[in-house]
């Protein structure tokens, strides 16, 4: 894949709320709670073609976690969804306990996540949700890389899991570059790029970075292979081994803190198994702030050049 | 369940979940006495005389929900559900046991025939109601969803959450139970953080208000009667309950909220429930 190739761009919560209306049509099941940010979470397309299936709750997601629950103990497909700093925090017990415990197929959706939602600053960068969520005994968490994905991790959360589904999606218009026919296969990554000097493993937004960075290490003389990762957890272990072990150095790539996402789940992996040289990009014990999704992404040290200069030093520890 | 019983047989069915209470939590050498003996007659009432359901069929679809929101009692809804039928009265022994199904505090995964959802952390029962009384509603189920409140648990915000939401709703098939005996693990409830006005608080988010003296098994079974199919509002009955109740040397003693009975207490103990006219 050219990393200069998209379609256009498009954020990925145009993707989860055009999933959740194709859902809707297919699952009469499906139910939509709101808390007041409905259009903002992109559940308004779904609240207006099915207006007897939202259900608003307003600023309580305590309430609407456990809601969702009892919903779901009725055999209804609740879905869930407010930014990811309060669907993964402000009810973090209700879904723990009300959700999990259960195994409960209830669908969370944490939107505005990461340092993209730009200006808003700190208390709206969700970057410790999946550190909480893939700690969730019976917890999928799904991350996909961009709005065509993003539709289809909606679709296959509704029709091909049936537990709870944490799924973490941006704000911010970002390329639109997935194929289009790809198969969703819950816990199965993506090899986006064939390489084998340095393995990028990556998620969300951070994909596309992952890309561009593998673009400039090619000028390098560097083959660096690409993985996407949608589904954090179930870690797709078998193809991140044997990818660790093909390129003999990996980087992981995440919107997030280093501690408890994507890089701690596969250092994890990769420790218990086979070590390799590991680069961690992910924000570093800090808060976000305000600034421009560009800006913020240079300043913690994320984007595509920081991604290239990890895996340069991946590679030199090998 | 069969709707005839009288109000003596409903006693003697309370006396025998309270024996078994304290036997299990004798066995298990830990667990929360006060809130089960206390709730004993109230639980009775639900699953021998007001709720609709088949404990042949735990999983009959037409059957009434109740969500266990304080979960630390579940010794008083094991022994209920065992002394309905839902699985043999002898296996209240393993409580808390490795392996056994009746967890410390209510665990799904484990099986248990009659338990409609794992509790323990305070304050998402009520909210789990709404959930299944909006799907009822959506279904046009002809059910009722009770869900068992402890007074301390008001304390906790998402409560009124969950409140103001089954009014907005008109969740006329909810109704709660607050077991109002007045004591936390603290000690008394108004001294840790008062909860009265208690009724007016509740009609304030929108609820129809009732109040019964708990231990009273004519009362509870006329007002749960009653309010059963009144009126679209969800509806709230604050029962007054005597923690303890029915073993009169520790009744109204909040240090037993958290606490299991030795063996020797556990005679005892048993020995005053049979001295005790209780729940008249």
């Amino acid at each position: 894949m050219e990393a200069e190739q998209y379609r256009e761009l498009k954020s990925t919560k145009a993707g989860f709320a055009q999933g959740l209306l194709e859902a809707g049509k297919i699952n009469p099941k499906l139910i939509a709670l709101g808390t007041d940010i409905t259009a903002s979470v992109g559940m308004d397309l779904f609240a207006t073609e099915f207006p007897h299936r939202f259900i608003s709750l307003g600023i309580a997601e305590q309430n609407a976690a456990a809601v969702a629950a009892g919903l779901a103990l009725m055999h209804k497909l609740p879905v869930f969804s407010t930014y990811g700093v309060f669907s993964a925090f402000r009810s973090a017990d209700q879904i723990r306990v009300s959700i999990c415990y259960n195994n409960l197929h209830v669908i969370i959706g944490g939107a505005h996540a990461g340092l993209s939602v730009g200006p808003d600053g700190a208390t709206h960068q969700a970057l410790e949700d999946i550190a909480v969520m893939r700690t969730l005994p019976n917890m999928t968490v799904l991350s996909p890389c961009d709005a065509t994905q993003t539709r289809l991790a909606v679709l296959a959360a509704v029709s091909q899991l049936n537990g709870p589904v944490y799924l973490r999606y941006g704000r911010s218009a970002v390329p639109d570059f997935s194929a289009p026919d790809q198969m969703f296969e819950p816990g199965k990554g993506q090899i986006l790029q064939s390489g084998k000097d340095v393995c990028i493993i990556a998620t969300g937004h951070l994909t596309w970075h992952a890309l561009q960075a593998a673009a400039m290490l090619k000028k390098q003389q560097i083959d660096a292979m690409v993985i996407n990762i949608h589904t954090v957890k179930p870690l797709d272990d078998e193809l991140i081994l044997s990818a660790a072990d093909y390129c003999g150095a990996v980087v992981c790539c995440e919107e997030h803190q280093i501690a408890g996402g994507l890089g701690s789940a596969v250092a994890e992996l990769l420790v218990q198994n086979h070590s390799v040289p590991v680069e961690l990009i992910g924000v570093r014990d800090s808060f976000g702030e305000s600034g421009t999704p560009e800006e913020l992404f240079t300043k913690y040290g994320i984007d595509h050049a920081s991604i290239f200069q990890a895996a340069i030093s991946a590679v030199k520890r090998k | 369940m069969d709707k005839v019983v009288s109000v003596d047989k409903l006693q003697r069915i309370a006396f025998e979940i309270r024996k078994n209470v304290i036997l299990s939590l004798s066995a298990a050498g830990s667990g929360h006495l006060g809130g089960s003996l206390g709730m004993a007659d109230v639980f009775t009432a639900l699953y021998f005389h007001v709720m609709n359901h088949k404990p042949d069929d735990p999983e009959w679809e037409q059957r009434d929900r109740l969500i266990l929101s304080i979960g630390h009692i579940a010794p008083l809804l094991y022994a209920t559900l065992a002394q309905a039928g839902y699985f043999p009265v002898h296996e209240l022994k393993t409580l808390r046991q490795l392996g056994s199904r009746l967890q410390g505090h209510p665990g799904k995964e484990h099986g248990l025939p009659g338990l409609e959802i794992s509790s323990g952390s305070l304050g998402q029962g009520l909210s789990v109601s709404v959930g299944i009384a909006l799907a009822a509603k959506i279904d046009k189920k002809n059910i009722h969803v009770f869900t068992i409140l402890g007074d301390g648990e008001l304390q906790e915000g998402s409560v009124w959450e969950a409140a103001m939401s089954a009014s907005a709703h008109q969740l006329g098939n909810m109704i709660a139970i607050v077991d109002r005996n007045f004591k936390q693990i603290d000690g008394d409830t108004e001294k840790v953080m008062p909860l009265e006005p208690l009724a007016e608080k509740w009609k304030a988010f929108g609820w129809d208000c009732y109040e019964c003296n708990g231990n009273n098994m004519k009362q509870i079974i006329e007002i749960l009667n009653r309010i059963k199919n009144m009126s679209a509002k969800p509806k709230v009955v604050i029962a007054r309950t005597i923690m303890s109740k029915g073993v009169s040397s520790i009744e109204d003693d909040y240090r037993w909220h958290g606490k299991a009975p030795t063996e020797d207490e556990a005679h005892r103990f048993i020995e005053e429930l049979q001295h005790n006219n209780h729940g008249s």
